[in-house]
């Protein structure tokens, strides 16, 4: 994976020097961010609920049993806004998009789509990358906010109906009011943000530099996910020593 | 592959001293050739001669080692050259792409550089895809074409360019003997048509020796022998000679 990290640098770069084109490949972006919203919003919601669900459900006894259960709407804020929320839900979507990018591309590489496109003067980072790339960039922190939006409502179910914790629906969400700010979901939102161009940008390149027949597509598949995890996880780290200062 | 540029007659190529490797291993060793405008010609050659590479180099998907090419006079390579000249390649798997539909297959490279209007583009389309017979498909996906009519699609593909120069790759490779001789009347009657340059790259000796004005030999990245059809079919060489006269030998 890092031999080739500036080749995907210079992907991204040449990505944002496309960037002036994005108007004109505006129908395949909506297509994409579709593809994206569409394939993923039910599964972000269903695992965000129970994300929230089982934080609140390993934190909140321990808090109440030492008096401190105004702090479970806070600590389930916290850990879904600035950390489970984006993470996890970057790590689905690479599974989910990242492979399909890196599976279609790598497919029309292998199968010369790509180099019919640049002999008709097609720019392929034009065509394939830039759309989405956009699509996921803006997709991802969206998701990310209906995750943590849902993430809050299935801790506060769970808070509100267990009998360890018995703490109202209004009392959770005026606990998570007094402790999590704004800046709190803008910092998540905006790893996010990075998360998703991680993905693009790896998954794309994977699907660029396919080479062999349909096993060469599963491997660049595979290699789009496990390198897409490990640098969201490496990132991840980077992001919240700087977004902490 | 300028769209403004309408001149439509064909274009001279010169290829000198072409080299490549791959991994060590010589696949073009000094190719030299001329191609006049509006000239059919056919490089023909075993499987794994370099043959494919060669189209790759011309088109301008492979940068060789050393050696030029010139079209028209000018080396290829720099952008302003590729703007000035229009030229397509026939893949020999077609190389449509596979999640749009044989319409906007054909319609891709105008409707990418926006050249014309939605209506203007349709009507275009539709004209492309009748002079190759597929009028009907225009609304089907490749996955529902047979080998044949993927063939015939890309050269509608490549028609809309309106080439000066013409590269096919094997086009009648995994071809019925009908479908071959469809897709060798395609070639002349555009030919006739435009006087487009073609250069077809096959091991095919029936399409060679039917549609070529002249024919280069490729053996191991070198070519052996160029000439008129009849000329070389009275070149004196054993490896062209096995070649082209290669045959089953069942005992009876």
């Amino acid at each position: 994976m890092f031999e080739n990290i500036g080749e995907m640098v210079l992907l991204f770069w040449r990505t944002l020097l496309a960037l002036p084109h994005a108007w004109r490949q505006r129908q395949k972006v909506f297509e994409q961010f579709f593809e994206i919203g569409n394939a993923s919003l039910l599964m972000v919601c269903v695992l965000s609920f129970f994300i929230g669900a089982v934080i609140a459900l390993q934190t909140g006894p321990v808090l109440v049993e030492r008096s401190l259960s105004s702090a479970v709407g806070g600590v389930v804020g916290i850990a879904i806004a600035k950390e489970l929320a984006p993470v996890l839900m970057a790590i689905l979507i690479a599974g989910r998009i990242g492979s399909a990018m890196a599976a279609e591309i790598g497919s029309m590489r292998v199968y010369q789509e790509i180099d019919a496109l640049r002999t008709m003067n097609i720019n392929p980072i034009h065509y394939l990358v830039l759309p989405r790339l956009l699509a996921i960039a803006v997709a991802l922190p969206m998701l990310v906010i209906s995750s943590i939006l849902v993430g809050w409502f299935g801790g506060a179910v769970v808070a509100d109906t267990n009998s360890h914790m018995d703490i109202p629906f209004r009392a959770f969400y005026s606990d998570l009011q007094n402790i999590v700010v704004l800046q709190d979901v803008g910092n998540g939102v905006f790893k996010s943000f990075c998360f998703a161009l991680i993905i693009g940008v790896v998954s794309c390149h994977q699907g660029l530099t396919t080479i062999g027949g349909p096993r060469g597509i599963g491997r660049s598949v595979t290699k789009a996910v496990v390198n897409s995890i490990v640098c969201i996880v490496i990132f991840d780290y980077v992001l919240t020593r700087f977004l902490l200062k | 592959m300028n769209p403004a540029n309408s001149n439509q007659s064909g274009v001279g190529l010169v290829v000198r001293g072409l080299r490549k490797k791959f991994g060590g291993q010589d696949v073009l060793k000094g190719v030299s050739f001329e191609v006049k405008p509006g000239e059919i010609f056919v490089i023909m050659g075993p499987s794994g001669s370099g043959k494919s590479v060669l189209l790759k180099h011309l088109i301008g998907l492979e940068d060789a080692d050393e050696g030029e090419i010139l079209i028209n006079g000018e080396k290829i390579g720099s952008p302003e050259i590729a703007a000035k000249y229009r030229m397509a390649l026939v893949f020999q798997s077609g190389a449509l792409l596979n999640s749009l539909t044989v319409g906007e297959n054909v319609g891709l490279y105008l409707t990418e550089h926006k050249l014309k209007s939605p209506e203007e583009i349709e009507k275009i389309v539709l004209e492309k895809l009748e002079d190759v017979g597929l009028k009907d498909a225009v609304n089907k996906m490749p996955s529902e074409l047979s080998g044949g009519m993927k063939k015939r699609a890309a050269i509608a593909r490549a028609l809309v360019i309106e080439p000066q120069l013409i590269l096919y790759d094997e086009p009648t490779s995994e071809l019925d003997p009908l479908s071959a001789v469809v897709i060798g009347d395609e070639i002349l009657e555009l030919n006739r048509r435009t006087h487009v340059t073609s250069l077809v790259v096959s091991h095919d000796r029936d399409l060679a020796f039917g549609v070529a004005d002249r024919i280069a030999v490729i053996v191991d990245g070198v070519i052996v022998t160029i000439g008129t059809p009849d000329e070389v079919k009275k070149f004196n060489d054993p490896v062209v000679k096995k070649f082209l006269h290669a045959d089953f030998k069942r005992e009876k």
